[in-house]
């Protein structure tokens, strides 16, 4: 009767652990697969041409050049206007509004915007500046991506600053040094890796954003480095080749996907292995 | 007294102070305002997608939320398609999600050993950072035709013909639609969830599990009757947060739902969500009505996808201000 009662419950914990080791593979498998799929119908076709030729009509030879460097340049963009504001507000959870309600209420919207339908802030950017001026433009393109990446770095500048041992800011405020100073020469100062990972991760985030992209930035065939106009960018580029009929544009659609997920997953992989020492211990 | 004490700090009297003072201000003035900002964005949003979808509120009203109807030509819109795509992809996604990353957290915290946590950890973290065209691709192009070839056929044999549950799976293997979509979109959020729940099931007391297991408790028994009970809410927290998640995904669901505005019995048949009508439709559509009824879509979406994710934080809160309280 024990000795049943004991095989019985051997048995369900063998079998559920077998069941949580095979959900593991499971999520292991697609990562695999999806990384083998990318090499296998991208490597072929990321040539010289890719990096220097710009978007070609159907048919015709050419590369990702214009993409890739509008890309960028909204990336960029994006990120000088996202990252003060959300190196700011973080500061300010971390420092200022530490335990006031309001930040409760920030803390709380943040971490829902983190997380909302990337679409919407489209549609959103889209009535806001679109509609306004007119035309699409790189401009709402960029808007559109610094509100994406914004609460990413709220988030991680609060959790990194939080980090900081308080006897620093208090052993800088006995010295006499105002607020400022002591957050800005002190506590960013130590939290500056955790800051830096997650800018980082920010702009992981938002460089294969499709999304918010489709109709605000649109995408243009040719180069363009004005922001005031539509620009080409990779993640509609391919949006737009891999839903075409046309072999050659979708094999530059695939050499696209290729470089774009191995510039996200190495920026992830600096970021999480290189640059967060501290959070070990 | 006060002679004593000329350099008191409220009355700046030299150069530098007043200068620290007045850098202070600025240095908190624009730390406040850039918090603000989130709370304005929040609102503008709200505003500018009412502001947006309200010619379509005032010509359909409630009936938007029960019309069926998707046409162009004779102006008429309604939600029901897309927002039945959206709750049935979301619910799929959930059937697989939901026990995967159970299994994924648990592997992680009690039966990984202690070397391989972080790489598997870091790798699970990657399956959340491929951007989801990449899984729209990867979706039309190779998990839809093997699965309309060797899968979709199987099954609408085998299980087609039974009662109630049969009508499920009928149809034409086409490989792409409400299953591939809700398939694809269960892998997209078993990173965000496995994350939660592994975080979750990190704060239960150790001296709790090791007391279970110092009394011969099984590691299954202690993850039931031990990790369970403790992380309950933080557990459906988690399972709300990939829910929100699912709900809101655009690029991958827009590669492999088949856009077509009907609901139909079989999940093998092409359906649509909000995220994907709204993908699709929002740069061609013309006119104001077409245009304000995308809106409309969104503002649903938001709306819903602010809720889920609103409970989601509240339980995981809750959660976390138990922390150490009850035993």
């Amino acid at each position: 009767m024990n000795n049943q009662l004991y095989k019985r419950r051997h048995v369900v914990n063998v079998v559920n652990m077998t069941v949580s080791v095979a959900t593991t593979m499971f999520g292991l498998f697609w990562l695999a697969w999806l990384l083998w799929t990318l090499f296998f119908y991208g490597f072929e076709h990321v040539h010289w041409q890719v990096f220097t030729e710009a978007t070609p009509p159907p048919g015709g030879q050419g590369g990702l050049a214009n993409a890739i460097a509008g890309s960028l340049l909204l990336i960029t963009v994006a990120m000088l206007i996202g990252t003060p504001i959300g190196v700011m507000a973080g500061t300010y959870l971390a420092e200022y509004g530490r335990y006031s309600r309001i930040a409760g209420v920030i803390r709380f919207i943040n971490d829902v915007l983190l997380s909302a339908p990337s679409i919407i802030l489209g549609v959103f950017v889209f009535e806001m500046v679109v509609v306004r001026m007119g035309h699409f433009s790189g401009w709402a393109g960029a808007l559109a991506l610094a509100l994406i990446a914004l609460p990413v770095m709220v988030r991680t500048t609060e959790d990194m600053m939080r980090l900081v041992p308080d006897g620093l800011r208090e052993a800088a405020a006995a010295l006499g040094a105002p607020r400022w100073k002591v957050i800005s020469h002190v506590v960013f100062r130590a939290a500056r890796s955790g800051i830096l990972t997650g800018i980082l991760l920010s702009v992981a985030r938002i460089s294969g954003e499709t999304a918010p992209l489709l109709f605000t930035a649109l995408n243009n065939q040719f180069w363009s480095s004005s922001l005031n106009k539509p620009i080409a960018n990779l993640p509609v580029v391919i949006f737009q080749f891999a839903m075409s009929p046309y072999d050659d544009w979708q094999h530059l659609a695939w050499a696209g996907a290729l470089i774009i997920t191995l510039g996200i997953l190495v920026l992830n992989i600096i970021a999480r292995v290189f640059l967060r020492p501290q959070e070990r211990n | 007294m006060s002679a004593l004490m000329p350099m008191s700090r409220d009355k700046p009297s030299t150069t530098t102070d007043r200068q620290s003072t007045w850098r202070d201000r600025i240095f908190s003035g624009f730390s406040h305002l850039s918090a603000a900002s989130v709370l304005l964005i929040l609102t503008a949003i709200l505003i500018s997608l009412v502001a947006g979808a309200w010619p379509s509120i005032r010509e359909f009203g409630f009936g938007f939320l029960t019309s069926s109807e998707w046409n162009p030509v004779t102006q008429h819109y309604g939600a029901v398609v897309s927002i039945f795509g959206t709750l049935m992809t979301s619910f799929i996604a959930m059937l697989i999600g939901i026990p995967v990353s159970f299994g994924i957290a648990l592997f992680i915290t009690e039966l990984c050993p202690n070397w391989f946590k972080r790489p598997l950890g870091i790798a699970i973290e990657l399956l959340a950072a491929v951007p989801s065209i990449i899984y729209g691709m990867w979706g039309l192009f190779v998990f839809a035709p093997l699965f309309a070839d060797h899968v979709q056929p199987w099954v609408t044999d085998h299980l087609g013909g039974w009662p109630l549950i049969g009508a499920l799976f009928q149809g034409p293997p086409l490989g792409i639609g409400m299953f591939t979509a809700g398939m694809i979109l269960s892998i997209m959020v078993i990173p965000f969830m496995a994350a939660v729940m592994r975080d979750i099931f990190d704060v239960v007391p150790a001296v709790l599990k090791e007391s279970a297991y110092g009394v011969g408790a099984t590691t299954w028994e202690v993850t039931r009757h031990v990790i369970l009970p403790y992380t309950k809410v933080g557990v459906v927290g988690g399972i709300m947060l990939g829910l929100g998640r699912a709900m809101g995904e655009t690029m991958a669901v827009t590669f492999v739902i088949g856009n077509a505005n009907n609901i139909s019995s079989s999940l093998f048949m092409p359906g649509n969500t909000i995220s994907s009508a709204i993908a699709n439709q929002f740069t061609e559509a013309d006119g104001v009505l077409y245009t304000s009824s995308l809106i409309e879509l969104g503002l649903i979406l938001f709306f819903v996808s602010f809720i889920v994710l609103s409970l989601s934080k509240l339980m995981l809160m809750r959660l976390a201000a138990g922390e150490g309280k009850h035993t």
